[in-house]
């Protein structure tokens, strides 16, 4: 119990940790940016009271961290303090308060925005992990019953064009015959029910390949097992077998690959986004944020996907745990 | 080797000399437009085709492979070092080191949704090839620490590192002589996969606009191109090439990876 109870704790901790470190790097993230972030937003023609009002606005007239290495004017670099008088402090103090700034252009709250594109996302994400699951088990137990059959290496072959086979290519294509070919479907936005089918689709192709390979070995491996030959003794029906006993075991590794890949539907979904136009965090990242330069949307955005894939990963971590007290004391 | 191991091996040879000799095999100039020529399906003068400007895909395939794999090449090679040198230190050294490493700067890294850290730093730094490398090397890195730092916890426990540590060897002969040659296998399957990943993560941010920029015949800035939906409706086959040239690259090195991986486990080979 006590063992059980650190183990927790020190996920925690290490999950605080890694937030505040993310935190950190998408906050000085912005020094990266070549030049004046003031002039790359307004454009050379701006004015220097118009760079200076905006600097002030969005505190880039301020040092970025506690301290700096700034250049004399003979060129020479000096470590200088710089006190609590910084933007790191500030923009820790405003995330507190649930701030996080202002869009560089449209000066709306990067969080309404954010607020407003989120369940678009996690929509997305979730019916895409759904798809994938509902493709990869019954294919996958076709494929681990049959081991070593024409099957079974016809599904490995498909499953591994399926990782390969990259969500912009599998989009656009399934636009072509889907929507443009057949009329069936609209090629982008999100307006009616049906408008999901295709980004989530593609969004959850290589997700259902990768499950479908892992609940392959998993039932090869929980086949052997001897509570599968007792359950064929008592004379249950090869599908009682596969379904009721194999795979209730089989399935706790693929429990965490789902909560680890849901961070990476996160960050596949910017790219589906961008395809279908689905109005989520990806496409606000990218339309919004990286192509207007606007470096708050960026932060914000870069910030509410990780935090939102760390989360998932702890809250798998910690549910494997308690479905496999075997891990507890590794 | 499995046989699609060995598919693998002739699909990247195949993709390597195309891009060697790009020159000599590309039919057309690779930035020649003509609007004359738009949209022409593949024929006898354009193989696969014209795209929405009139450019020869296939001369532009031919060469996209040159940044693929360059792109590829520089990522795995770089993360390699970087990921043996700082994963042998934490397995090694052990302590201190190691808890920092390994249970701060991994997680760290591996906190972030893989394309997600290249994605920031590339929207920061501005769009470009030698960014796009630099990016994916900065998330390259810690998949290969993390597995040579595991194989030299192992290795260094075995008889043969005990007694060079017995006769005096420094640290660095011990590492470089006894642990590392015994525990690079499986860094060279990781490696293959690796470049699966470089080449789709390059296409990725190349489609995103964030790696090479246009009018660069990257395969990824191709499809980006060819994915409106008038260019879709005229010329799928603008998309169909390079999409199938990625497909085909990444395939290959999986291919390479999956069967190198059973070669150097036999107790998958028996299987």
């Amino acid at each position: 119990m006590k063992h059980k109870l650190f183990g927790v704790l020190r996920r925690i901790g290490l999950l605080v940790l890694v937030v505040w470190t993310v935190v950190s790097l998408v906050t000085l993230l912005i020094e990266l940016v070549p030049g004046d972030p003031a002039v790359a937003v307004l454009g050379e023609q701006a004015t220097p009271e118009q760079l200076a009002q905006f600097r002030a606005k969005h505190g880039l007239d301020r040092p970025a961290f506690f301290f700096g290495l700034p250049s004399d004017e003979n060129g020479r670099r000096h470590l200088r303090w710089y006190g609590l008088n910084n933007r790191y402090k500030d923009y820790w103090v405003a995330i507190l308060h649930g701030d996080l700034g202002r869009s560089f252009r449209t000066d709306q709250p990067v969080k309404d925005l954010i607020l407003q594109r989120y369940p678009a996302t996690i929509e997305l994400a979730v019916v895409a992990m759904v798809i994938a699951v509902c493709i990869a088990i019954p294919l996958g137990v076709m494929a681990g019953k049959n081991r070593g059959t024409l099957i079974d290496n016809g599904l490995s072959v498909v499953a591994l064009v399926g990782i390969s086979l990259p969500s912009f290519v599998i989009g656009p294509m399934l636009v072509y015959v889907l929507a443009v070919k057949l009329g069936w479907l609209a090629p982008s936005g999100r307006f009616v029910w049906s408008d999901i089918i295709l980004p989530a689709f593609t969004l959850g192709s290589a997700l259902s390949a990768i499950l479908t390979r892992m609940v392959r070995s998993s039932v090869i491996e929980e086949m052997g097992e001897n509570y599968v030959r007792t359950a064929r003794a008592k004379g249950l029906s090869e599908r009682t077998v596969v379904y009721k006993h194999v795979l209730k075991n089989g399935l706790i590794p693929v429990v965490t690959v789902l909560g680890l890949q849901l961070g990476v539907l996160l960050a596949g979904a910017i790219i589906t986004e961008k395809i279908f136009g689905w109005p989520g965090l990806g496409l606000l990242l990218v339309e919004d944020g990286i192509a207007k330069r606007d470096y708050s949307i960026v932060q914000g955005c870069v910030l509410a996907i990780s935090t939102t894939y760390i989360i998932a990963n702890t809250l798998t971590d910690l549910l494997y745990r308690w479905l496999d007290p075997r891990i507890r004391v590794s | 080797m499995s046989r699609l191991g060995i598919i693998g091996i002739v699909i990247v040879a195949i993709f390597v000399l195309v891009a060697l000799f790009a020159p000599w095999i590309a039919t057309h100039p690779v930035g020649d437009t003509d609007l004359m020529t738009r949209y022409i399906g593949p024929s006898a003068a354009h193989w696969f085709g014209t795209d929405s400007t009139g450019r020869d895909i296939f001369s532009r395939v031919v060469f996209g492979a040159r940044i693929s794999l360059e792109v590829g090449i520089i990522v795995v090679s770089v993360s390699v070092v970087i990921g043996t040198i700082i994963g042998s230190l934490a397995g090694y050294y052990g302590g201190w080191l190691d808890r920092f490493l390994s249970g701060y700067l991994f997680n760290v890294f591996l906190a972030f949704p893989g394309l997600l850290l290249a994605i920031a730093v590339v929207a920061f730094l501005g769009a470009g090839l030698n960014k796009l490398i630099f990016a994916l090397c900065v998330i390259g890195w810690v998949g290969y620490a993390r597995l040579i730092r595991a194989q030299v916890l192992k290795v260094r426990e075995y008889d043969f590192v005990q007694a060079a540590h017995a006769l005096g060897a420094g640290d660095l002969r011990i590492m470089a002589v006894h642990i590392l040659p015994n525990a690079i296998q499986p860094l060279i399957v990781q490696a293959s996969l690796g470049m699966a990943g470089a080449v789709l993560s390059e296409a990725s941010l190349s489609f995103l606009g964030l790696g090479v920029p246009p009018p660069a015949p990257s395969w990824g800035v191709m499809i980006e191109e060819a994915r409106d939906l008038s260019t879709l409706q005229a010329a799928p086959h603008a998309l169909i090439f390079p999409g199938l040239a990625i497909a085909l690259t990444v395939l290959a090195f999986n291919f390479i990876g999956d069967g190198l991986r059973e070669y150097l486990d036999p107790r998958q080979r028996r299987r």
